[in-house]
């Protein structure tokens, strides 16, 4: 099949040609997503096999005893399974979490704080003419990205690599860097002094900028903010680099200033580098139910969003869930340890097409088809582009969308709604 | 012991075995800690020596592996993991955004003779 669509990361690749075995217009991680590779045999209750509808029956008793369950995952399904999500979250009065809460959610406090200056992935391949990577490695987390969308892509009025500047900002020279026409390294957890400092100058009050900011040099400064202000179009990507370290979504807060403070002079917009295929989606279809886009809980009955109670790894550090449905995530292989504790503690339900980390812990496992291989469904680009993702395949595995489904109409049924 | 920061993220090896978290490969891809040269000289360790990394949050043994890319090291003083179980056990609280701090962690790194732990054992321990 042409035009087939990558279910790995935030590119969304729209361009594989798949016949059932092989991929073609793979990246490395894309072809080790379509490769064949260990699954599930069926759905387990302690380990001894079961049918589904038996499986789905005793994750729904669960979930239904449990005071606040935590349904967490969904960046790897499809809007449509991640809107049974959150209606399941409302019917169990549990928090809906995805995996924003471990990686772009800071990027998500400061959008409501102050907005985002965005634009699309089309617009950086066909317009930039000045391209920044910042605290990102695309190279390695999105491979195909410099080639699609930004340093060689060749678009309708850039042409391709030599007609763009390529900047990167990191705290190590990553793959990346050898792509960019000027790298710059700065000092861990300084990047919110470093974008003040590129603010000052842009605004024109470089005499309030310091000799040194963050490990570059004021000199170094000036020449990345010239670079900056003299692109027609600019689009900078950011990266982990900024909502992991000191600072999270102040550090967001602060480059959409700068890029606010750009766009008085020409035409900037900001993209962050989503992660999963369809974290977009996760935190999108749960604002279009609940109003918020993660860290729900509907324990009062209408949905309530703090991020510092009910994070789940929050919500697990806090002891505040007591049991927990799994979507398509491996949350044991990408928490704090603290929080990996918790969650062996209470019953886990499993909800993924391969085993991983969080299968080591989980009460119940059920196994599901492949989004994109074995299951289609809508899902959203990391500059949320609406792509319908395709079954390339037949199975034998029920989707995500057919597991929740039922899952659904059992709790509604013991809750006698 | 040294005193460092500790910085985790993606790399390619990571995304290709995401898929495979049970496997040997994924273990290969996620157990080692990126450090520069001169603070492996300093703690007496070779490529492929055992190192212990400790935070506030933890500790993990992982083994060493030199940052050298082709004219700039990865800083002296920061070490970098791949996001996974391993890094997990060093990484720390959310300071009230809800997302924890994967980046830029104070910690302290040594030589250690202590195993490498398999994954499964890694969630034993826990389970």
């Amino acid at each position: 099949m042409k035009n087939a669509i990558c279910t790995f990361c935030g590119n969304v690749c729209d361009d594989i040609e798949f016949d059932g075995t092989v991929g073609k217009n793979l990246c490395p991680i894309g072809e080790a997503k379509f490769a064949a590779k260990r699954r599930m045999e069926a759905p387990t209750i302690e380990g001894e096999k079961v049918s589904y509808e038996e499986a789905i029956e005793r994750a729904a008793e669960i979930l239904v005893n449990a005071k606040r369950p935590l349904l967490y995952g969904w960046a790897s399904t499809v809007n449509e399974a991640i809107k049974l999500g959150v209606i399941l979250a409302e019917k169990l009065g549990g928090i809906y979490d995805q995996c924003s809460s471990v990686c772009h959610a800071p990027s998500t406090l400061a959008m409501i704080e102050e907005g985002i200056p965005g634009g699309t992935l089309g617009q950086a391949k066909n317009r930039a003419d000045v391209i920044v990577f910042w605290g990102c490695n695309p190279v390695e987390a999105h491979p195909r990205h410099p080639s699609r969308y930004s340093v060689m892509a060749r678009g309708f009025l850039t042409k391709g690599r030599q007609y763009r500047h390529i900047v990167v900002v990191d705290v190590r020279k990553t793959a990346t860097a050898y792509l960019a026409t000027e790298f710059y390294q700065i000092k861990p957890g300084y990047d919110f002094a470093v974008f003040t400092a590129l603010r000052s100058i842009v605004n024109g009050h470089e005499d309030a900028v310091p000799d040194e900011v963050g490990g570059l040099s004021k000199e170094k400064l000036k020449e990345l903010a010239d670079v900056l202000m003299d692109g027609k179009y600019g689009v900078i990507f950011y990266g982990l680099g900024l909502t992991h370290s000191r600072g999270q979504d102040r550090n967001v807060e602060c480059i959409v200033k700068l890029v606010q403070t750009l766009n008085r002079q020409t035409r900037y917009i900001l993209q962050p580098m989503r992660g999963h295929f369809n974290v977009v989606g996760a935190g999108a279809v749960a604002a279009w139910e609940a109003g918020y886009e993660y860290a729900i809980d509907f324990s009062r009955g209408y949905p309530r969003f703090s991020p510092s109670e009910f994070t789940a790894v929050e919500a697990l550090l806090r002891k505040d869930c007591d049991a927990a449905l799994i979507v398509a995530s491996d949350p044991a292989a990408h928490f704090p340890k603290k929080a990996v504790e918790r969650l062996a503690e209470i019953p886990v339900i499993q909800i993924d097409p391969h085993p991983n980390v969080t299968t080591l812990l989980a009460d119940i496992v059920i196994p599901s088809a492949i989004v994109g291989i074995e299951a289609e469904g809508t899902v959203y680009r990391m500059d949320g582009i609406p792509l319908r993702v395709k079954k390339l395949r037949e199975t034998e595995y029920w989707s995500d969308y057919q597991i929740l489904r039922l899952m659904l109409d059992k709790v509604i049924q013991m809750k006698g709604e | 012991m040294i005193e460092v920061i500790v910085i985790t993220g993606r790399t390619t090896d990571q995304g290709m075995t995401i898929d495979e978290k049970l496997s040997n490969d994924y273990m290969k891809a996620v157990c080692y800690c990126e450090m520069n040269e001169r603070d492996m000289s300093v703690i007496g360790v070779n490529e492929g020596d055992r190192v212990k990394i400790k935070t506030e949050f933890g500790e993990v043994v992982l083994y060493a592996k030199k940052a050298v890319t082709k004219d700039l090291e990865l800083p002296e003083g920061v070490v970098f993991i791949p996001m996974g179980p391993y890094a997990n056990q060093v990484v720390g609280k959310s300071n009230g955004s809800g997302t924890p701090q994967y980046k830029g962690i104070k910690g302290y790194v040594e030589a250690t003779q202590e195993d490498v732990k398999p994954v499964e054992e890694l969630i034993r321990v826990v389970k």
